[in-house]
């Protein structure tokens, strides 16, 4: 049972060891990255399954125990998040098979997504705050080779800016956890948990103040967001799903953990600057979105704008805060890799993602404009769809608390992304092309694209439909925060 | 001795952070590895100093007596390593970024940005817009 | 053309093996004492440029165990992951380390998992740092080769 915890590591490292050694043979490759791909799958279905006890598994490297050694354990949290992150793995592979914005093959295209995947494993599994830092880490270095691998001038360019803030937010997280170990002692959750209360509340907003500034630029939340936007559009379609799936979320988990499980209850002044905080994420992200005519650009500022919104319901804290950013994340994750997704399938079948310089395609491809409605209105939160569920959470809590200006934002928020979502679907479906020659392209490989983004678009649908199990479990996992 | 480490750290810091927002490229990844050397040194600190002697368990003897805490050696030693692999990246990036665009301002960088001659408002007539057919990405 | 350098050439080559001695030897005391498989990885990456500086980056590369920095690196990274799995089949935690004595008659042969493990970081090292190193250094010889500054 313990070996399983540390599944979401191992399986994803050892695949990054076997495609690297592959890397001669390209089919070879896939079919390791793709079998690696099924059995972290397989891997994280069970973890969720085992999960469901209320005791979190644990299991420590070497034996060694909590002070001295790195733990690693999975809560339901966790385990969610896990899974959610196999299955995003899973379906980028798919989509790579397609001929839709799939970007050049590069033989180490493969080792670096299945790095990004230990990453965020690690990172969801650790129990151990430098073991955290360290995740990062290794999500920073191959999402920096995954932007480096195609060597085109903006590639590289947004690969520096990438780099550049990032790395400023991983040098201040190493700094909070120095100042953490130096106030503590400790550096496991656990420990920390027991130690907390212990602290002054001047020194322990000071430390949350610390990672919670590192956490955030993770996050991409605002004012530090100016990364995500300027370098995100760059990379190839599925591997930008991917980032736009999980590498924020991961921010977002880290924040989580800290305010709402091992420094919970945190000081009031924390939660109410984390709170505003969330509120200009909200409104600076889908502001930036209103302006852009290119689709991934557009979908780069709503992660940022959705980013708000998770951290709202983090920033709401108590159970049902922490329930609904749970809820929340596992919606917006599906749903904003399968935009992207679907966006890179407008720019196969109409050649660009600018929005000015497409159009006609409902004529052409009716069923996709349908299935872009799908995540798309999700994203917006129209009823039944599953984002409806997730916002109603937020805003349930936010009006409990008597926080009607957040409310009354993420309202407002919300009819803004409803404006960029039509704007997408009426500028690339709906109106004519502007070149009365076009012609769409005469043969395309979009199958795997298809079943990619269809069975996502169905997960949306089978959560809309029926929340009631997620929200049952996100609630679950919420009772486990915390204490 | 903490308060030599404290003014290191101290020094460290500023000349990073000075290189850091540099609009020279080269310079600004070299402030961010100064940075990184005042995190390590302050993960250093974080472990109190109080034994100059090397963590490593005597021969014949069980228990390390005396000896300088050994985690944050631990952990700084991890944060070199990884902030070497990252220097090393930005070094061959900056390598690449400053052969490909000749140059080496921030600001010039703007590759990854929308074209300043774009016309900003719709609708763009197909004429302005070049479609090209297999389309380049950047278009 | 590279210009050639005939004494460091002709002095490469017992260096290589002695710096590779030396780097081994440096894995091994690792055990006990001060040393290890990063600190004999990093000797190791020495030699490799060592080679590449008196004979091209190629010749360096070539000399190589595998020949690929990149699957001796894969291949340590392997080797020392492979070493916690004899924990997992004896139900301990993946990477508890586990001792052993074979005895050869006229000695006893200590061996471990953590020597694989180190092992492992030693090869990682060198695979990974050598084909960087090597890299950057052929970026020299091409500038050297086109003949200008870029």
């Amino acid at each position: 049972m313990s070996a399983l915890v540390a599944a979401p590591v191992l399986v994803p490292l050892a695949t990054v060891v076997l495609t690297t050694l592959a890397s001669r043979r390209p089919t070879l490759q896939q079919v390791v990255s793709f079998v690696g791909a099924l059995i972290f799958l397989a891997c994280a279905v069970a973890l969720v399954a085992s999960a469901a006890i209320d005791q979190p598994a644990r299991t420590a490297f070497g034996s060694w125990v909590a002070p001295y050694g790195i733990e690693f354990h999975l809560d339901r949290v966790g385990a969610a998040l896990v899974l959610i992150t196999a299955l995003m793995g899973a379906v980028s592979l798919l989509f790579l098979a397609s001929d839709a914005d799939a970007g050049p093959r590069h033989p180490l295209l493969l080792p670096l997504v299945h790095g990004v995947l230990a990453g965020v494993g690690g990172a969801f599994s650790t129990a151990d705050l430098f073991n955290l830092y360290v995740w990062f880490e290794v999500m920073l270095i191959c999402a920096l080779g995954l932007f480096a691998i195609g060597g085109r001038l903006d590639q590289l360019d947004a690969s520096f800016k990438y780099l550049v803030l990032n790395l400023l937010g991983t040098l201040l997280l190493l700094i909070a956890i120095g100042a953490v170990y130096g106030a503590t002692g400790h550096l496991n959750f656990g420990a920390l948990a027991e130690a907390a209360p212990a602290l002054s509340p001047g020194l322990s907003t000071a430390l949350l103040t610390a990672l919670l500034l590192a956490f955030l630029i993770k996050a991409g939340s605002f004012p530090l967001y100016a990364w995500l936007p300027a370098s995100y559009h760059t990379l190839p379609a599925p591997v930008l799903a991917l980032f736009a799936g999980l590498l924020t979320k991961v921010g977002v988990y880290a924040v989580l953990r800290t305010v709402g499980d091992v420094f919970a209850p945190a000081p009031d002044v924390v939660m109410e600057a984390l709170g505003w905080i969330a509120a200009a994420t909200m409104l600076f992200g889908v502001l930036g979105a209103a302006y852009h005519w290119d689709m991934r650009r557009i979908l780069a500022f709503h992660i940022v704008s959705q980013i708000g919104f998770i951290l709202l319901a983090v920033a709401l804290a108590g159970e049902a805060g922490n329930a609904a950013t749970l809820f929340y994340t596992v919606h917006h994750i599906i749903v904003k890799a399968n935009l992207f997704l679907i966006a890179a399938m407008i720019w196969r079948l109409t050649g660009s993602y600018d929005l000015r310089r497409i159009g006609g395609l409902y004529r052409l491809r009716p069923a996709l404009g349908l299935l872009f409605l799908v995540p798309a209105l999700s994203l917006v939160g129209i009823p039944p769809l599953s984002g409806f569920w997730a916002k109603l959470m937020v805003l349930q809590e936010a009006l409990a608390q008597g926080r009607y200006a957040w409310a009354a934002l993420a309202l407002a928020v919300s009819v803004l992304t409803l404006y960029s979502m039509v704007k997408i679907w009426m500028e690339a479906f709906w109106k004519r092309h502007p070149d009365d020659r076009w012609q769409p392209p005469a043969a395309t490989r979009l199958a795997p694209a298809w079943a990619a983004t269809l069975g996502l678009a169905a997960l949306t649908l089978v959560i809309s439909l029926y929340p009631q199990w997620l929200l049952a479990y996100a609630q679950a996992a919420a009772r486990t925060l915390g204490g | 001795m903490t308060a030599v480490l404290a003014a290191t750290i101290f020094a460290t810091v500023t000349a990073g952070v000075y290189l850091a927002m540099s609009r020279d490229v080269f310079r600004c990844v070299i402030g961010l590895a100064l940075l990184g050397a005042a995190a390590n040194l302050v993960l250093f600190a974080a472990g109190r100093l109080v034994s100059p002697l090397p963590a490593v368990v005597p021969v014949g003897e069980i228990l390390l007596t005396d000896a300088a805490n050994p985690l944050p050696q631990a952990l700084v030693l991890t944060a070199i390593v990884i902030g070497f692999a990252l220097v090393c990246y930005s070094l061959v990036l900056l390598l690449r970024l400053m052969r490909d665009a000749r140059t080496d301002d921030a600001l010039a960088l703007r590759y990854a940005e929308p074209r300043p001659d774009d016309p900003v408002k719709p609708p763009a007539s197909a004429a302005d817009c070049d479609v090209a057919w297999p389309p380049e990405d950047r278009a | 053309m590279r210009s050639r350098v005939i004494i460091l050439e002709a002095a490469a080559g017992p260096l290589y093996l002695l710096i590779l001695a030396a780097s081994v030897w440096v894995l091994l005391r690792g055990h006990n004492e001060p040393g290890g498989g990063f600190i004999g990885g990093l000797i190791a990456v020495s030699a490799s440029i060592l080679w590449a500086v008196a004979r091209g980056s190629d010749a360096a590369r070539q000399r190589l165990p595998l020949r690929d920095p990149l699957i001796l690196g894969a291949t340590g990274v392997l080797l020392a992951a492979l070493s916690g799995v004899p924990a997992l089949l004896l139900g301990d935690a993946y990477l508890t380390h586990l001792w052993a004595t074979l005895p050869l008659g006229f000695t006893d042969l200590k061996v471990s998992t953590v020597l694989l493990f180190d092992l492992g970081v030693y090869l990682c090292v060198w695979g990974a740092l050598a084909g960087y190193a090597l890299a950057l250094l052929a970026v020299d010889d091409e500038a050297a080769a086109s003949g200008g500054e870029r």
